[in-house]
């Protein structure tokens, strides 16, 4: 059988080469770590610690702001340093919880669940809540609330998202490989919430070895099973996920859940498992450095909070000049001006570039060639639609469906014009939504 | 704050294709087309593509120069376009009518509605229709070496026999680039396989035409008739080469599907009830025309969302 899809994408080099052959390798931060108050989408959390106070591994430092919200926890012993704005990746300054760690790594207790099978739906979730887990693949969608639809009974597919779709980024790969069991724990506990439904891995076919260790390990899970996916940008959006394992399709105006459906990633299942099973609230994730700037490409086992130099320097520093740093991957991450950031819960790599392909090419006027059409992953036409946003024709702009795009920038890629059709249409579709909002 | 890195919205990486490859490709795809048209018409042929690429290339240079922009002659499409164009013209034309043609076509078509991707008609076949008005006689002598004149269509179109297999090798007379179907099938076939155009437009175009012919000709069900009519006049250039021109076609998937019906019924009406035996040239810049309209009625409806009054299921 093929593997499975959807209509539309693009193939961009994948440069997974200069990583995924690298075990993770545990990285223990030195100097101070931050965790800004805002690392999901939602309310801030309220900081409940002061300057000057100790606090252990696994200590809740922040509390949730509201339903959709999520706590946040030290992820290193030692004593509340500042509380204050700090810059993040994107380059707004966020109220952040500076702690000074004392490198003991002192950590509260954790009350693990033996019989993790007896626990209630309510339980279950309460402790998810409770650990500060959020969709950890970029969005930060607190996963409390994910796993919290209308009608739970109508959930037919948990979809565990293992595209890993974003060239470069090996992260979700290194943990497939190195803890897979980790992963199926995470599902088997989902599954648990929603009787009805069937847990999904829908994997790459660019990582076969992965998706035989997850075929292994769900052989005698009646309610698992492997989809291997085509190897194809932006096969791990959520909405082209969806459809390539379900035949589901969703709008933006739409759910998973109105289709029947909740997908997690790989970092944020096994967050589920460490909170359920373990009592360990969210204090690490797998990240990548990589990219042809950098001396050492690594995969880190860090903890959430770790600047982004210390980063940078354990993976050996630039082995030439660096002209691009993005933080996340090539298609949909952040470029940063800034690296002395702080890692969050969303965070997945540091991707460092000798040559910025962008200023590379001089934009030149549309040809009117169609390649953003055919790749256009939700059937738009992003050319006339970056027109229209270029000139704010916000009627025409929607008519042509253009809040539908979920930005994942395949047209500006394929663009032989090298036009920003991307920026131009993300730029568009704020001024519209935010005028919505206003009326 | 740092200048060391250089900050843009994502996608930060790009794709190798720009638009001076696109345009390169076609002129390869050309090569066995207009290889063939100098084989079979002599030097005259060569000499007047290389005037018409040159007039082009010149006005458009010229043009930015005179208004104060940057020069886009590298970006290789005036060269099509001179190319397109001189395979378009008989090759016993008078040079300076060709470099005319050129000029008018880069001119008053391409660079007087603002430049690559902004003219609504072909600016190839606007020119040649522009020459056909204005040296009427000169553009439809064919008269040359071996052939006494008449093009195949117009031979057909006078009730006399002409051999499919002579036409679909090229050796008729005609304009320089038309008369081999296989040489621009080839071609066709190298552009098909790089990705430069797909056969929605070419093909519902040849569909249409050949139903047309079915139901309308009088011929009924007869292969040479059909053949000769593909391979006869410029069928095959026009679908495969000028009716995909990106610009001037519609890019909504559905409207390149109406864009090649238009095309084919225009082309049937023009050839079986116009004055004259060929049609493709003024039923592509009619349609180019239409694009407009054939754009806004075939918005494609994005990812799930499904039709009015269908309830999603």
């Amino acid at each position: 059988m093929g593997s499975m899809t959807f209509k539309g994408g693009v193939h961009p080099y994948d440069g997974k080469d200069l990583s995924k052959d690298k075990p993770i390798r545990e990285l223990l931060p030195k100097g101070e770590l931050i965790y800004p108050v805002s690392q999901h989408i939602g309310a801030p959390a309220s900081p409940i610690v002061a300057v000057g106070d100790t606090v252990l591994r696994g200590q809740k430092i922040a509390e949730a702001g509201g339903f959709v919200s999520a706590p946040i926890y030290a992820s290193v012993s030692g004593t509340v340093k500042a509380i204050e704005p700090r810059r993040v990746t994107v380059g707004d300054m966020v109220t952040s919880i500076v702690i000074e760690n004392d490198g003991e790594m002192k950590e509260a207790e954790f009350q693990k669940t033996e019989d993790v099978s007896s626990l209630s739906r309510e339980e279950i979730i309460g402790k998810i809540k409770e650990a500060g887990i959020v969709g950890m693949g970029g969005a930060g969608f607190p996963t409390h609330v994910k796993l919290s639809p209308k009608e739970p009974d109508k959930i037919e597919y948990i979809i565990a998202n293992c595209a890993e779709c974003e060239p470069y980024l090996t992260s979700d790969y290194r943990r497939m490989i190195e803890q897979p069991e980790k992963l199926v724990a995470g599902m088997k506990i989902v599954l648990q919430l929603f009787p009805h439904a069937k847990g999904i891995f829908g994997v790459e076919d660019n990582k076969p070895d992965c998706i035989e260790k997850l075929n292994e390990l769900t052989a005698g899970e009646s309610r698992m099973e492997v989809a291997a996916l085509k190897t194809k940008y932006p096969q791990g959006g959520e909405r082209q996920l969806i459809y390539a394992v379900t035949k589901r399709s969703i709008h933006s105006k739409m759910l998973p859940a109105d289709a029947g459906c909740i997908v997690d990633n790989v970092e944020t299942l096994v967050a589920v498992y460490n909170a359920v099973a373990l009592g360990q609230p969210l204090m690490n994730r797998i990240f990548t450095v990589t990219g042809n700037a950098i001396a050492d490409p690594q995969n880190f086992y860090i903890c959430i909070g770790t600047n982004y130099q210390e980063l940078l320097d354990a993976a050996g520093g630039f082995k030439t000049e660096c002209k691009k740093m993005i933080a996340g991957g090539p298609m949909m991450g952040f470029a940063m001006f800034d690296i002395n950031v702080p890692t969050t819960k969303t965070t997945s790599s540091l991707l460092c570039f000798t040559e910025d392909e962008v200023a590379e090419y001089e934009s030149t006027a549309c040809i009117n060639c169609g390649r953003c059409v055919e790749a256009c992953p939700e059937l738009l036409v992003p050319s006339r639609l970056a027109d229209y946003g270029e000139r704010g024709l916000s009627g025409i702009f929607e008519k042509w469906h253009g809040l539908e795009c979920v930005e994942c920038g395949s047209c500006s890629y394929i663009c032989p014009a090298k036009r920003p059709l991307a920026q131009s249409i993300k730029t568009m579709k704020k001024q519209v939504l935010a005028a919505k909002r206003k009326k | 704050m740092s200048d060391l890195f250089h900050v843009s919205s994502s996608p930060h990486v790009r794709s190798k294709d720009t638009s001076g490859r696109i345009m390169l490709y076609v002129v390869l795809a050309l090569l066995p087309t207009t290889c063939f048209g100098i084989y079979n018409f002599g030097y005259r042929a060569a000499i007047l593509i290389l005037v018409t690429i040159a007039s082009c290339v010149a006005s458009e240079w010229v043009f930015e120069k005179i208004v104060h922009k940057k020069s886009t002659i590298n970006d290789f499409s005036a060269v099509v376009t001179g190319l397109l164009l001189s395979l378009n013209l008989p090759a016993t034309l008078p040079w300076w009518e060709a470099a005319l043609g050129g000029v008018f076509a880069i001119v008053i078509v391409k660079m007087l509605f603002g430049g690559l991707g902004q003219n609504f008609m072909n600016p190839a076949l606007g020119a040649r229709c522009f020459l056909l008005i204005a040296f009427a006689a000169d553009m439809t002598k064919f008269a040359i070496d071996d052939y006494t004149g008449a093009t195949p269509l117009a031979a057909m179109r006078n009730g006399e026999a002409v051999n499919a297999m002579d036409m679909l090798i090229g050796r008729t007379a005609g304009t320089i680039g038309e008369t081999s179907a296989i040489a621009i099938l080839f071609g066709a076939i190298v552009l098909i396989l790089l990705g430069v155009i797909d056969l929605r437009i070419p093909g519902t175009y040849i569909v249409t035409f050949v139903l047309f012919l079915l139901l309308f000709s009088g011929h009924g069900l007869d292969a040479n008739y059909i053949t000769a009519q593909l391979c006869g006049g410029g069928l095959m250039l026009g679908a495969f080469f000028m009716a995909t021109d990106y610009v001037t076609s519609p890019i909504t998937p559905n409207g390149k599907l109406l864009f090649g019906v238009c095309l084919g019924i225009l082309t049937g009406l023009f050839r079986m009830y116009g004055a004259n035996a060929e049609g493709v040239s003024f039923a592509i810049i009619l349609s180019n025309l239409l694009v407009p309209m054939i754009e806004k009625i075939t918005v494609p409806r994005a990812f799930g969302l499904v039709k009015e009054g269908k309830k999603h299921e």
